[in-house]
Order: C-alpha cells, then structure tokens, then sequence
C-alpha cells in the first residue's frame, strides 16, 4: 500500500505492507534510522516522533494509520547544524552515555515542555515514565529536561 | 594546561543527539538476506524431527537450515567457545549454534531460516514445523544441585565444576572455633536480563570476490570475535573483519560469542550474501546471555569487639544450559572480594557450578562482584545487630587500615589492594547523606508508631578492575591476556590520531582518551582523533568489560604519549642543537633550558618528522609510537553508599527516597563521566534489589521475558542521586587511575537490601530476598507480626 507522510518537512512516500508499522517506514523505507526500536511492547519509548506535535510511540502506529501526517523525527530536530534546545540541554547536563534511548527521550521530553513548560523534577519524572534508559540512571536526563524548560537544575 | 580532572562534554554527543550515529540495526546493504531463528519452545527435549518444507516454498524465503543440515555443511571447525576453563576436570558440553538433536533451554535454535526481508524471515519462522520428546528440565540451581533431574541427558550429573579458594585451611578452622560471634547467612543472587536498550543485532557482509567477510556486530568485544570466530569456523583470521558500530549498552551482555555472530559470518561466507538478525526484546531473554544466579552460603566469625576473625564462603552457582565465553569465571571474579574492605585472617571459599535447563548466565555489570559485596555487606549488618553496635561502626573497627599505610593492602584472599583508605570515605557519605537527622528522623517515626518505617542502608564495597594482569589471568586458567594496545601517532598537520583497543557503547572513549593525550601533550583535545572498535582500523585489542578501559587502555595511550614526547626530544634537541636533557617539555612546546627564545612546538617536531629533512642520524620518520600495557596488579577503587528508604507496613511498597554515594576511583579523567556511569551503575544495583529478576515456572520458561514484566525502572521510579568523591590514587599505573564502570552497582544493591532490613528491623526482620516486590515485603511482614504475636503469647 502507498503511504504518503510528511516528515521533517518533507513529503515523503512508498510502498509498504499494511502490516508495517511506522517504525519500520521511517527507518527501513525512508532510511530515518535515528528512531530507534528498543522492544516489542510498546514499553521503551526508544521509538518516540512526533505525530502532528504530539508525541506517539511509533511502534504502536501502522505506517498507514500515519496516513497524511505531519511527522517529526530525531532528524527534523536540529536546524542548520545548531542542536534544539533540548539536545542542546542534554549535551551538557550529560543526558545521554550509549545513546540509544536519546532520540525518544529527546522526543517525548520536548512534547513534554510543550504541555507543560515549568514542570517540576516530580512532573519530568512522571511524564517521562514511557521511556527506559539503561545507562544514565535519569538523573542527568531530569537535570536536561528541567534546564531545558529554564527551570531549576 | 590540565584537562584531566575537569569536567568537560562529550564529543560523541551531536551525532548520538541527532540520530546521525549507526548503529548496527542501521546499516543496509544491497542484496542482504534477513536471518530468522525458529527457538525451542521446550526447556529439554529430543528434536525428533524438524519439517522445513512449508518455510522454504514461501515467497521470498532463499533458504530454510537445520542443526543437522548446518552441521552437514561443514560450517563449524569448533564448538562455540568457553575461554575459562576454571577446573582441568570442568564439564563442559558441546554446543553448537544450532541444536541438531537435544534442545538445554527454552529459546536455542533449532533450525534457521534466510528471507529477504524482516518480517518474511519471522513469518518464514513460524512455520518451521518441529516436534519434540520433552526430557526432564532442571529448572533452577536447587533443582540441579538437590534433584534427580540432569540437564544434559548425556551427563550423570549436573555439577559443572568445584573450585576452591582456601589460602589456610587449618586457620579458618581455628578462627571459627574460638570465635565469639559467628554469623551464618543464606542470600540467593537472582537472575538478572541485562537488557541494554540496544537489542544485540548481526549484519555479515562477504567480499564480493568472496573469501572476506566484515561482521558488524553490536558488540563489546570485537577483537575477542575475531579470534573466536576464526577459531570456530576455521576462516582465516585475516579474512575477518569485525566492526562494532555505534553501540547502544553493553552492561556484559555484548562481550560474548553467539549463534547468530557464527552464523551470519559462515552463511555470508557460504552463500555471497549479507546475512542480518536483529534480536527483538522478547527474544532477548533467550539469545542473549543473563546475569547473577547464584546461591550464597556466608559465615563470619568474629571475636567479642564484632572484629573479623575469619569469612566463610559457598557459592551454587548457575552456569545455565551451556558454559559461554566466560561462564564459568564470573562467580569466580567475586570470590577475592567477599573479604571486602575488611581485615580478616583467615578466609576460605569454595564454588560449585550447575547447568540447569535455562539461558545461559554470563557478565552482567559487575560479574561476580556485586554478588560478593552483597553478600558480605549484609553479613556485617547482622554482625552489627549481633554484636550491638551501629552499621558504621561495625565498618569501622573493621576496616583495612594496612597499619596504617594506605598503599599496598594485603588480604586474606591472597590479593594486594593498591590503595584504599575507608574511614574518611564512609564520613563523607555519612555526612553528604545527613546521615544524623536521618537516624533522628527514624526515631521519631519509631516512637509515633508510624506505618511508614524509614530505613538507611550503608555498604562500603571495593571493586576489582582493571582487568587485568596476564600473568594473574592465567594463574586464574583464563584463555587469554590482560593487555590493551594503543598507538598514538602527530599527522603532519600538528593534529593527533590515536588508535585504540579499547571499544566503547556509551563509556565516553574519544572524550576521555582525547583527555589524556591533551594533557600529555599540550594540544587542544578537539585536534585529537580516536580511531577503535574495527580491527581492520585498530587490529589489536582486548576490547571493553571489567572496568577495564581506562586503567588499561587509558593507561597504554598515556605511555604511548611519553615514548612520542621522548622521540619529539630528540628530534627538537637536533633540530635546536641542544642537548635532550636540556630541552623542557610544557604546554605542547620543547624549550632549552636557560634560553627561552629557542623553542619548538611540538606539531613543528611532528612536521619535522614527516619530512624528515633533518632528522638525527639513523632515526626512522613520522611521530608515532605504540604500547602494549599489561597492568601489575589490579585496580581496586572503592565507596560508601547509603540508600535511604521508606517501606509502607500496610502494602509492603518500598520507595527509594535519597541516595547518596561517594565513590573513590583513584583519579579522574572526565568527572562528568564518572559521575553519569556511578548514576547509571547504582540505578542497575537498585532494580536489582527491588524490581528485576528473570522468573522461571517448573517447565524452565522465563515468565517475564519482556520489558512488560521485566521491570526495567523508569524515571519514575528513582530519585536524584548525591554523588561526591574521594581520592586515593591507584599505585598500579602512572595515572593513577582505577575505574568506575560497575561501582555504582556493586554498591547498591546491598545498601537498598540493608535499608529495607533497618526500617524493619523493630519487626525482627533481618533478612529480605531480591527482588523486594511489595508482595514479597508484605508476605515478609505478615510472617513476622505472627511470630511475634505467637511469641508473645507463650
Ligand atoms: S520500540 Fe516502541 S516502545 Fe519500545
Ligand atoms: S543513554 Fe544508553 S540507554 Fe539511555
């Protein structure tokens, strides 16, 4: 089935099974392999975009449910070579070791700030609660959130 | 200028930020053929017959392979190998990457198939029609150690091996004779998923004029691969290439050599395809090796003032179904540390290995060692209650103090600390944590009656790393070295290449070697390069577990910049017609003594060599040199933690609510580094303590193999953490650095567990199995409030 996006600006489109899931277009068929998979559950959050603003899971969407949408990925972040505040943030609270989780935290944290602008540590840490990170312990990452949002770090 | 001790941000981190980083799951190459296991569903079974005719007419399928067709094909010159042989007389059965007629665990592959795309080769799975004869599982080490059931139906027995570790045995038996005070502990080392958010994953790649083939592989360990490989498959070593990608986590769980690694090289190899795999978390559980699972048995002896006099120990341990790379070690790497950082006289353990019918165990962040600074951190709490005094100061009249000298520590288990000094590290974690008002605090809650019991926990663990001298390696029967390799070279533009052995998955490498070289040499740290983790680009390392990379590899980069800095001498020294030992070296620039204005920086030395217009007679050109460091001894970095908790009576829920540690891993390159990996070491040694455990029924399948009920904790769930450090250089290398990767979880666990047993301790609780789920809390409280009424009543 033909499955027509927007991605970071862009219009993007191929031929996909209807079992493929949104995951798999962005990073098998559009080569946007910074989205990450991490499970097979929808428990991991490695594999957070943005869907239209909002942040979503794309391993719990099929390519064709995305249908017409406006997607943002880990690679519409940044813009002319300068970091998004919230890389920006993470790079220098140390927010990320491997790496691996970074682009779905990146992703659910700054839809996080956008619902929320001045959490506090208690509200980043609930609101990041769908994203597993094995290295960093989350301390680093509570502290990028929040120097992010301005807040206190 | 000093670059080293401050902190400074990554330079791995724009590509990592912005999804630029490959890692494996992200290369592609044309042609490349999806590889799909078909896993056993039994623990222990006969394969009676394996039907592959349906898969392999599917669309899109090429090719549909059993154990015995593989076998057949003449793929394997070796079983897959186990480099520790601990015992001469060690069992250790075949096991090859595919069983061809006996399955040992729920998950071995039983037959694969090839398919040209990810879900053609998972469909093509599915419908691999195999039946089996179910044999008798052993489910656990208790069942392997106390039942009738054998794990490998051609062996009479389940025991693997038994290794002793009993320096005098006639003065432990004294110790425990005229001790005053005996303590006698049972702890049992549940299994862990090490769960790394990268899944593992293969891309195998042949050279299109075939006879080459370049593994990447989401790997610790790529050095290791390739003489593994080589040794299993009988291709030539220098027809291999391995390259660990970018690597999302390691933890242990990627140093070994798997199925999936043998066989995507020999099919790509076979047939002049790329061959991929990329495990699913579900199946992880059964593809990738786990931790712990050990049974523990601690004694202590002591005399009236609760000081040591001798440390007892058994460990059951649980190999799993088959002995991996380095299975059979791990229990074995904590058993010089169940001493910990006490002064003990007599010391005795002993180990015995099971296979039972489940994955197989392997490193996991700490790999032995947690499990020793558990067990003896929880045996000097209740030494403490026995003996009535505080958990301080049982520590305390305990502590290694060497007479006081703090470098070159004798233990009982035979080992030499480099250096530690204990009690000023545990005041400082006492007073960063406000560890008197949190006593306060505690009473207050006791005489209220409060419901909610806080506990403090303390552990004061020490860690052995820096893995690790050859010489000991192989007095240990370790199939290989202990070495690391690094070259460290000026291009002619004044800029620095080093190439390293040394393969990172998160640790930081090319911020922390270009650290090291900074300071050595007097050159800003972003014109220096870290080349690693492609043996084609880096063909000699010994790769990245064990706390090792700094206080090995670190180490070699560092004498490699003093061999380039002695040859730069010479070459300036020519060059400024002066002699060697006349010329300083600061800041990057050689300068004659008495004569500032002759001078020459460096990069002008390096330039100067690549010409080598004008070098000194018979010296050969370029600015470059290379290292091999094989470390002395062992690093031992240490650190006291308390964990603050508070455990509701009515729900049996224990919440972290403070954690504080100060860890001392000698000096620092980066602190911001060591600080992330204390942070993420102790969240690993808290889920241990409260919410991970693989869980087995009787029929030997993992009840939570994914991350749904494997509770991996989120943000959710931990506090912020207080941090701080002391430091006591090593005296093993010149800079005087240890390691930090798995200190924070060596430390955790038992602080979490002694908390846990301090908020309860008004109950009588003094013991509390891992994981402490609510339930197993509740269940622990009830029991204790019936013995005490039923006490009571009599
Ligand atoms: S991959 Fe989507 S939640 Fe884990
Ligand atoms: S940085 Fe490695 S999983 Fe988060």
């Amino acid at each position: 089935m033909q499955v027509e996006v927007t991605v970071n600006g862009q219009a993007k489109s191929a031929d996909v099974e209807p079992r493929t899931l949104l995951v798999h277009f962005l990073r098998d068929e559009l080569g946007l392999t910074g989205t990450n998979v991490g499970c097979d559950t929808s428990s991991c959050g490695a594999c957070t975009v943005h869907i239209g603003g909002e942040s979503v899971k794309s391993c719990t969407v099929l390519a064709v449910q995305a249908r017409g949408e406006d997607i943002t990925t880990i690679e519409g972040m940044a813009s002319d070579g300068v970091l998004h505040p919230m890389q920006q943030a993470f790079m220098e609270c140390h927010g990320l070791q491997c790496g691996y989780c970074t682009p779905g935290m990146v992703m659910a944290a700054t839809s996080l700030l956008s619902e929320n602008p001045s959490p506090t540590e208690a509200d980043v840490r609930e609101g990041l609660e769908g994203n597993l990170c094995r290295c960093t312990g989350y301390h680093n990452i509570v502290k990028a959130v929040l120097q992010a949002s301005g807040g206190q770090s | 200028m000093t670059v080293m001790g401050t902190p400074r941000l990554r330079k791995e981190d724009p590509k990592l930020l912005t999804g630029e980083n490959k890692f494996v799951d992200d290369i592609h190459v044309p042609g490349e053929l999806w590889m799909g296991m078909v896993r056993s569903p039994m623990a222990h079974a006969r394969v009676t017959s394996v039907d592959t005719s349906v898969a392999a007419g599917m669309d899109g399928v090429h090719a549909v392979y059993t154990g015995a067709e593989l076998n057949d094909m003449g793929l394997w010159a070796a079983p897959l190998p186990c480099a520790w042989p601990v015992t001469d007389d060690m069992v250790n059965p075949p096991h090859y990457p595919v069983a061809a007629e006996e399955v040992h665990h729920v998950g071995e592959i039983v037959a694969v198939v090839l398919a040209d795309t990810r879900y053609g080769a998972v469909d093509a799975a599915e419908v691999v029609e195999v039946e089996y004869e179910p044999l008798p599982v052993v489910p656990s080490i208790a069942a392997a150690r106390d039942g009738d059931a054998v794990a490998h139906s051609d062996l009479d027995s389940n025991k693997a091996y038994h290794w002793p570790l009993i320096p005098d045995p006639d003065a432990l038996e004294a110790a425990f004779a005229s001790a005053t005070h005996t303590i006698k502990a049972e702890f049992e080392q549940q299994r862990l998923i090490p769960a790394a958010m990268e899944p593992r994953g293969v891309l195998a790649v042949p050279s299109p004029a075939g006879g080459d083939v370049t593994l990447y592989s989401a790997t610790q360990v790529p050095h290791i691969l390739k003489v593994m490989i080589a040794a299993t498959t009988g291709l030539s070593e220098s027809k291999l290439r391995i390259v660990a990608p970018a690597v999302g986590g390691g933890f242990g769980a990627k140093l070994n050599v798997n199925p999936d690694e043998l066989l995507s090289v020999t099919l790509a190899n076979k047939l002049g395809r790329a061959i991929r795999w990329t495990e699913t978390r579900s199946e992880a559980a059964f593809s990738t090796h786990q931790g712990r699972g050990q049974l523990q048995t601690i004694e202590l002896a002591a005399d009236g003032d609760g000081k040591l006099t001798g440390v007892r120990v058994h460990l059951d341990a649980d190999m799993g179904a088959y002995m991996m790379l380095i299975t059979p070690g791990v229990p074995l790497l904590g058993s010089f540390l169940y001493t910990g950082v006490y002064d003990v006289p007599a010391f005795g353990f002993t180990c015995d290995g099971y296979f039972t019918n489940l994955t197989p165990t392997d490193a996991y962040r700490g790999a032995g060692r947690p499990e020793a600074s558990y067990a003896i951190e929880r045996a000097m709490d209740l030494l403490a209650n026995e003996v009535g005094v505080g958990p301080d100061e049982i520590r305390r009249r305990n502590y290694l103090a060497g007479g006081g000298h703090f470098e070159n520590l004798e233990t009982a288990s035979t080992l030499v600390f480099d250096s530690g000094h204990y009690s000023p590290n545990l005041d400082a974690a006492l007073e960063l944590s406000g560890y008197d008002q949190l006593r306060a605090e505690q009473a207050k809650r006791r005489a209220d009656g409060d419901t909610k019991h806080l506990g403090i926990g303390l552990c004061t663990y020490v860690e052995i790393c820096g893995l690790a001298p050859s010489r000991a390696l192989g007095g240990l029967n370790y199939g290989a070295g202990g070495w690391e390799h690094a070259t460290v070279r000026f291009l002619p533009t004044g800029k620095v290449e080093v190439v390293s052995g040394s393969t990172p998955h998160g640790q930081g490498h090319e911020t922390a070697w270009s650290m090291i070289v900074a300071d050595k040499l007097g050159v800003d740290p972003d014109d220096v390069t870290v080349l690693h983790s492609d043996t084609a680009i880096s063909p000699l390392g010994l790769d990245t577990y064990g706390s090792r990379s700094l206080s090995v590899g670190g180490v070699a980069i560092a004498v490699a910049c003093d061999k380039v800095i002695d040859k730069a001498r010479e070459i300036a020294a020519h060059q400024l017609e002066a002699n060697p030992d006349d010329l300083d070296f600061e800041a990057g620039t050689f300068a004659v003594k008495g004569s500032p204005d002759k001078t020459m920086p460096i990069q002008a030395v390096a330039f100067g060599a690549f010409t080598a217009h004008d070098l000194p007679d018979g010296m050969e050109p370029n600015l470059q040199e290379q290292v091999t460091w094989d470390p002395p001894n062992f690093a031992f970095p240490f650190g006291s933690h308390v964990a603050v908790v508070e455990v509701d009576e009515e729900t049996g829920g224990v919440e972290l609510l403070d954690y504080t540690a100060i860890d001392d891993c000698g000096n620092q390159v980066n602190p911001l580094i060591v600080e992330g990996q204390v942070h993420g070491g102790i969240v690993q040694g808290v889920a241990q303590a409260l919410w991970e455990g693989a869980s087995y029924d009787a029929d030997g399948n993992c009840r939570n193999p994914s991350l749904l009920d494997y509770l991996v904790p989120s943000a959710a769930e931990v506090p912020n953490m207080k941090l701080g450090s002391t430091t006591t250089p090593s005296t093993s290398n010149p800079l005087g650095v240890k390691g930090v990767g798995e200190a924070g979880t060596i430390g955790s666990a038992a602080a979490v567990i002694n908390a846990v047993c301090d908020a309860l301790s008004p109950m009588g609780i003094t013991d509390m199995p891992m994981p402490a789920s609510p339930a197993t809390v509740w269940n622990a409280i009830q029991q204790a409030k019936n013995n005490n009424e039923n006490g009571g009543g009599q």
